[in-house]
């Protein structure tokens, strides 16, 4: 039994959560109070929740992706397009606290993401460019793009709807958690209860024979490049309602290596195939406890990113079957040692 | 065919590079890159990270219109490899004058060293770089950080001149490595340490943006119970904070008072009510001096090792009267 349980492929990055949190016990003050303000849950587990959401969105179209086999590496730049796109057109409006009027702004940034995807898509499944190729491209251009829509400039917008994406609460809980708790629930019912996940599968494992099979893999291929694009377009609407700005240099940059580095943690494969949803959901959730670890503990600026880093190593090595048998054997340390002599 | 072809293109690169190696000769003292006989300056900005930086860039394209030169503007997107690409590029193109602002201070001797070589002037703008080697350099043109942080750290004494209890400070920092986040930290530091009634409590970067500066105060409010000063080294992670105070139920200028550094139009705007306490200014407008400069040194002229920018400080009340002419 306990066997199982250290085998299971999320036992040990949430041994590291726990690790997280079990310092942040001793080191950070009142890491787990939780508070009610103007009927909000504050704190800073709330805090971590919601940081963890715009990556847990960019993360689950990252997952649908990886499991064709492919990447993509454009989602950061997304987010920047679609925050951009809608502060300018929120900015534009007549009256920009109008309900109607951000939803349409939000609607009109989303379907730009979808385009964008469509454009992903088309490059790798039907041209038949490297992914990572492909969404280079985009991962430059975009970021261009973005920076056209905002003239280089951080666009403010004053719009209390457009707030309530990033920042607001419903029912106590802060509403850019429970978007990504949706999206991630939609996502997990198309791939688990429908045969959709099965298809992924046998498109990431060898698009050759699932296509022989009679498999769309081109359509399925193309499909998850639009739902990367849009999942990343919802992220960066909560990236720039959070701070009711649009900054096209600073949204989601970089965010697609954590969002791979989610995936991996969460145990879905590079080379495609096996995927799993719920463990690129404790990857980020790991990822922005990480973040927000380095700075309740008040670790110098200095030594954050070695911090980090240790951590990550750390977790990786615990991942690899192949080091906990050479650490957690008694015969093969002494393999070593011979070998070291 | 791989082969053959590699070869006519390595053919080709050495051909243009023995062209261009020509142009500079009879281009030489005439000044001319651009061989019309205009002055060609390559600048390369750190990004567009801030309002602050958009004004810099935008007061460095006018004057440089004004003046009449071609300006060779670059993007680093706040990356130093992008940086020093685009001064290979500049040097490559024999540009007559490089400024850079660096986006961090230490890294930069071997592609100074090329410009060297390539006799090409550089101007460091409004950032410093840490090399024992200043020959690298003809000028360094922008703010003094240091004083910066002096200056704030002067206006914290002062309002708490009559305080007996400890005042309690978090600090939002800059980019780690960049200037004028050492030097803000430094400056900042040495005058409050004569007092020990000052405590900096907490101390992590914000990367100079709004989302990071309001996320890292989240996280100094739930951690922290007693705030008393918030010190950042930017409006725009000072305008980040403001959320993260507001959204906790504090009010920002009253109950945590806070300082800032820039004076862009959006702090300032803060600045006007009173969510912020204090800003001291760093200006970004120094196009037309650099553009002096750049004359200068293109002439083999010599200039100052040591230019500053012309800067003061900002209560509310001064921040109302100035805020309508504000350009940034």
């Amino acid at each position: 039994m306990s066997k199982n349980l250290l085998s299971h492929r999320l036992f040990w990055p949430f041994a590291v959560l726990v690790l997280l949190l079990v310092l942040n016990i001793f080191f950070s003050n009142n890491f787990f109070r939780i508070t009610v303000h103007d009927g909000h849950l504050v704190g800073t587990l709330i805090d971590i929740a919601r940081r963890s959401a715009p990556l847990i969105l960019v993360g689950v179209g990252m997952t649908l992706v990886i499991a064709t086999g492919g990447i993509d590496l454009s989602v950061g730049s997304v987010m920047a397009v679609s925050g951009a796109l809608a502060c300018l057109l929120i900015g534009d409006l007549s009256d920009p606290h109008s309900v109607a009027g951000v939803l349409g702004a939000v609607l009109l940034a989303l379907l730009l993401c979808l385009v964008l995807g469509v454009w992903n898509g088309f490059l790798v499944s039907v041209i038949g460019i490297q992914p990572i190729v492909a969404t280079l491209i985009l991962m430059v251009a975009g970021r261009g793009l973005a920076q056209l829509i905002t003239d280089g400039q951080i666009l403010n917008v004053s719009s209390d709807p457009y707030r309530v994406i990033g920042a607001g609460y419903f029912l106590a809980l802060p509403v850019s958690v429970l978007i990504a708790a949706a999206v991630v629930l939609i996502a997990s019912l198309l791939t688990g209860r429908t045969a959709l996940g099965l298809l992924l599968q046998a498109v990431g494992g060898s698009p050759a024979a699932s296509r022989l099979a009679g498999i769309q893999a081109r359509g399925l291929t193309w499909l998850v490049y639009v739902i990367a694009a849009v999942c990343a377009g919802i992220a960066g609407l909560i990236y720039s309602s959070n701070v009711a700005s649009a900054d096209s240099n600073a949204a989601g940059n970089l965010i697609e290596l954590d969002a791979i580095l989610a995936v991996v943690i969460g145990g879905t494969a590079l080379t495609g195939g096996r995927f799993s949803l719920s463990g690129t959901v404790l990857g980020a959730v790991l990822i922005q406890t990480l973040n927000v670890t380095t700075v309740s503990m008040g670790i110098p600026v200095e030594a954050t990113l070695l911090f980090k880093a240790i951590v990550v190593v750390v977790l990786c090595l615990s991942q690899s079957p192949a080091f906990r048998e050479r650490v957690f054997s008694r015969r093969k340390p002494a393999l070593t040692k011979e070998a070291a002599a | 065919m791989f082969k053959k072809r590699a070869g006519a293109l390595l053919a080709a690169a050495l051909l243009v590079s023995a062209l261009a190696a020509c142009g500079d000769d009879e281009g030489g003292d005439a000044g001319g890159g651009g061989g019309d006989g205009k002055l060609v300056l390559g600048f390369a900005q750190v990004g567009a990270e801030s309002g602050w930086r958009t004004a810099n860039t935008k007061s460095i394209q006018e004057s440089a219109a004004e003046a009449g030169y071609e300006l060779k503007f670059s993007d680093a997107q706040g990356k130093q490899e992008n940086q020093i690409k685009a001064i290979r590029s500049f040097i490559t193109q024999r540009v007559d004058v490089i400024a850079f602002s660096p986006v961090v201070e230490s890294g930069w001797d071997t592609v100074l060293k090329e410009a060297q070589d390539a006799e090409i002037p550089v101007i460091l703008t409004d950032r410093a770089i840490d090399s024992p080697d200043e020959s690298l350099y003809e000028s360094f043109i922008g703010s003094d950080f240091v004083l910066e942080g002096e200056k704030a750290g002067e206006w914290l004494v002062e309002e708490y001149k009559d305080e007996t209890e400890p005042v309690n400070i978090v600090e939002l920092q800059g980019t780690p490595g960049a200037a004028p986040a050492n030097d803000r930290k430094a400056g900042f530091a040495e005058v409050i340490k004569a007092d020990p009634k000052f405590k900096v409590i907490a101390s992590q970067t914000g990367q100079f943006t709004r989302t990071d500066g309001k996320q890292v105060m989240e996280t100094f409010l739930n951690s922290n119970d007693d705030i008393d000063v918030l010190y950042a080294h930017n409006d725009d992670m000072g305008l980040g904070a403001i959320e993260a105070i507001e959204a906790a139920g504090l009010e920002p200028g009253k109950d945590i008072k806070i300082i800032t550094v820039d004076a862009v139009k959006d702090g300032m705007t803060a600045l006007s009510e009173g969510k912020i306490n204090f800003i001291v200014e760093c200006s970004p407008l120094l196009g037309p001096q650099l553009m002096e400069l750049a004359q200068t040194v293109a002439d083999g002229g010599t200039v100052e090792k040591r230019v500053l920018t012309e800067e003061t400080t900002f209560t509310p009340e001064q921040a109302k009267e100035v805020l309508p002419e504000r350009q940034y």
